[in-house]
């Protein structure tokens, strides 16, 4: 399904992509030679060390930083153009949500500084606190909700807009595990739902091998892409289809094994003892 | 868009950028305060405490005044505690009792209290008039500092140098100024001249406070307006302004102090009448005939202070949703 779009119609696309920073010990190179394409709808994670630029890599699609080298375009745009065509929603591990705010003042607060009419405005805030399951706590503050309520109210304001790009940067790294998964069946019904694109910076396997239709590995110092790993998972089943068994079947644990082994280099011995039939 | 500048912040300041502590499950329920029946009494228990402050004061002043030593107590050739005579150290009911007694033996003459009353309300008004002009001032500066670093750099050291002028000889010379000053049917007026010496010494802990307030947005909340492409003005209005009331609060009403201070030493600096400050200086001068009398306007004074607080206190209450927090309390 995606893949059929894709052909029509990229999300990202990126080229060649440097980028260096200036630090008082010298240059260092974050991201070198990246190439990379994100077609529209598809669900792309991006896993690695800390250190392999993947975090780097989102802000620069998300043009809160410039590239020393390469083009990156969306949806056939400038970075810059994207931004303020708000062509994507993005979404931080901290929920970063205004605490004078209420619920719904803060998922209210992109279509407020775009100029959505009051009813407008109010009628979209009822239906994405809907979407992610917050109805009742619409009148609430940020301070009164838990960790996962509060992301949850992030993501509601990263969609706001209906972008066609969700950029997620680590969105659930503070979240308990239980509270985590929660939050990954949830991203995995919305994005089926609002059929957007998504880049997924994450530090975790099973979140990548879970959400994702394909997981980029990145290796650090310099920041590369390593490896793309295509999840099987993803191109059989719907996204929908994705539901809590898949953390449980044998699958889902081979598309584990193939991406971890991407992220140690294909080196098996690094990952500890362990059979080596699946390589 | 416009360079969203990050500033470093001090070591102090509130962040409000702590990581999120990880909560176990999703609260389905509103967060029961526990405080909520206890909270008459916790009031009751401060005005409690503040009574017992004002009480051993009162003790102190009159303990003293019993055991001491009626010349007080000299060390070598300095006196390092007062005179406990009557005319140095009035008993409290004395003070309390002449402040309802005729101000002078004029038949018609109003109570101390009313004359304290009516002088320290003239001085409110001056000082008031005052603050606000070093409110406006005072964040216009903060805001002119914190959208140019340059004028960070450039301004602040005057800011922080103006305090350093001292204000008694200043008035007089501000009082001068005002004296020539006539625009049209505008004529600069004597109350004005102390207006703006109390604004002086208001805007300062205001512009101060306002500029590190418009400074604290984490970076996070400034990177998100900017994904929103949302402009200079509309990142003041709906994230700059709203995050710089906690620090405006008490920077406001430091103001609101000053402002009475300013007003007091002004009044009596430029030889005002009418204020607190006047009658503070023609009461200490009959105090050798009328010892508590010079009291009067002490009380008013103190009284002054804490109405200008205590309003500036209401304005917190009022904007009490902008003192929240992200975190979970």
């Amino acid at each position: 399904m995606t893949q059929e779009q894709g052909v029509q119609m990229t999300a990202v696309e990126i080229n060649g992509v440097d980028k260096v920073f200036e630090t008082r010990t010298g240059q260092v190179q974050a991201l070198d030679s990246i190439d990379l394409t994100v077609a529209a709808g598809e669900f792309v994670s991006l896993i690695g060390p800390s250190g392999c630029g993947k975090s780097t890599l989102m802000r620069l699609v998300a043009d809160l930083d410039e590239p020393t080298g390469g083009t990156i375009s969306v949806f056939g745009k400038t970075p810059r153009t994207a931004r303020l065509d708000q062509e994507y929603g993005i979404a931080f591990q901290q929920a970063g949500l205004l605490p004078w705010r209420t619920v719904a003042g803060n998922v209210a607060l992109p279509l407020e500084l775009h100029g959505v009419a009051s009813a407008a405005r109010s009628a979209r805030v009822t239906e994405l606190l809907d979407m992610v399951g917050l109805s009742d706590f619409a009148d609430r503050y940020p301070d009164q909700l838990s960790g996962g309520m509060q992301q949850r109210v992030a993501i509601a304001r990263a969609l706001a807009e209906q972008p066609r790009l969700l950029l997620m940067d680590e969105p659930f790294g503070a979240l308990d595990e239980m509270t985590r998964e929660k939050m990954q069946t949830e991203l995995v019904r919305i994005s089926a739902e609002t059929g957007a694109a998504v880049v997924f910076v994450t530090h975790s396997i099973p979140e990548a091998v879970f959400l994702s239709d394909r997981v980029v590995v990145m290796s650090p110092r310099p920041g590369r892409i390593q490896q793309i790993v295509p999840m099987r998972l993803g191109v059989d089943a719907q996204r929908a289809a994705r539901t809590e068994e898949l953390r449980e079947e044998r699958g889902f644990f081979e598309m584990v094994t193939a991406v971890r082994e991407a992220l140690h280099g294909g080196s098996p011995i690094a990952t500890g003892a362990r059979g080596v039939e699946n390589r | 868009m416009t360079d969203t500048r990050r500033s470093s912040r001090p070591p102090g300041a509130v962040s409000r950028s702590r990581e999120a502590a990880p909560e176990v499950s999703i609260r389905r329920s509103a967060p029961t305060r526990p405080a909520n029946n206890s909270a008459p009494r916790r009031e009751l228990a401060r005005w409690g405490w503040g009574l017992a402050g004002i009480l051993v004061v009162a003790l102190l002043w009159e303990g003293y005044k019993a055991i001491g030593p009626a010349d007080g107590v000299v060390l070598g050739e300095t006196r390092v505690l007062p005179r406990t005579t009557d005319l140095a150290m009035p008993h409290i009911w004395e003070m309390l009792a002449r402040l309802g007694e005729p101000v002078t033996r004029a038949d018609d003459a109003l109570p101390l209290w009313a004359v304290v009353a009516l002088a320290a309300l003239t001085t409110l008004g001056i000082a008031a008039a005052g603050w606000l002009v070093g409110v406006v001032v005072g964040i216009g500066f903060a805001l002119i500092m914190q959208r140019w670093r340059l004028a960070e750099w450039g301004l602040l050291p005057w800011i922080v140098i103006s305090q350093t002028v001292p204000l008694i000889a200043f008035a007089p010379v501000v009082k001068s100024w005002g004296s020539r000053v006539e625009i049209g049917a505008f004529e600069w007026q004597d109350w004005m001249s102390v207006a703006l010496i109390a604004s002086y010494l208001a805007f300062f802990p205001i512009a101060i406070g306002a500029l590190k307030g418009l400074q604290s947005p984490d970076r996070i909340h400034e990177e998100l307006m900017q994904t929103y492409a949302a402009g200079y003005w509309q990142t003041l209005v709906k994230l700059r302004m709203p995050a710089a009331v906690p620090y405006l609060l008490p920077a406001l009403r430091l103001g609101a102090a000053n402002a009475v201070i300013g007003a007091v030493v002004a009044e009596v600096s430029t030889g005002l009448q009418g204020g607190i400050g006047r009658i503070l200086i023609q009461f200490a001068g009959q105090a050798s005939g009328d010892p508590a009398k010079a009291w009067g306007p002490i009380f008013g004074s103190i009284v002054l202070g804490l109405v200008a607080a205590g309003s500036v206190a209401l304005l917190g209450v009022m904007l009490k949703n902008y003192r929240r927090t992200e975190e979970s309390a």
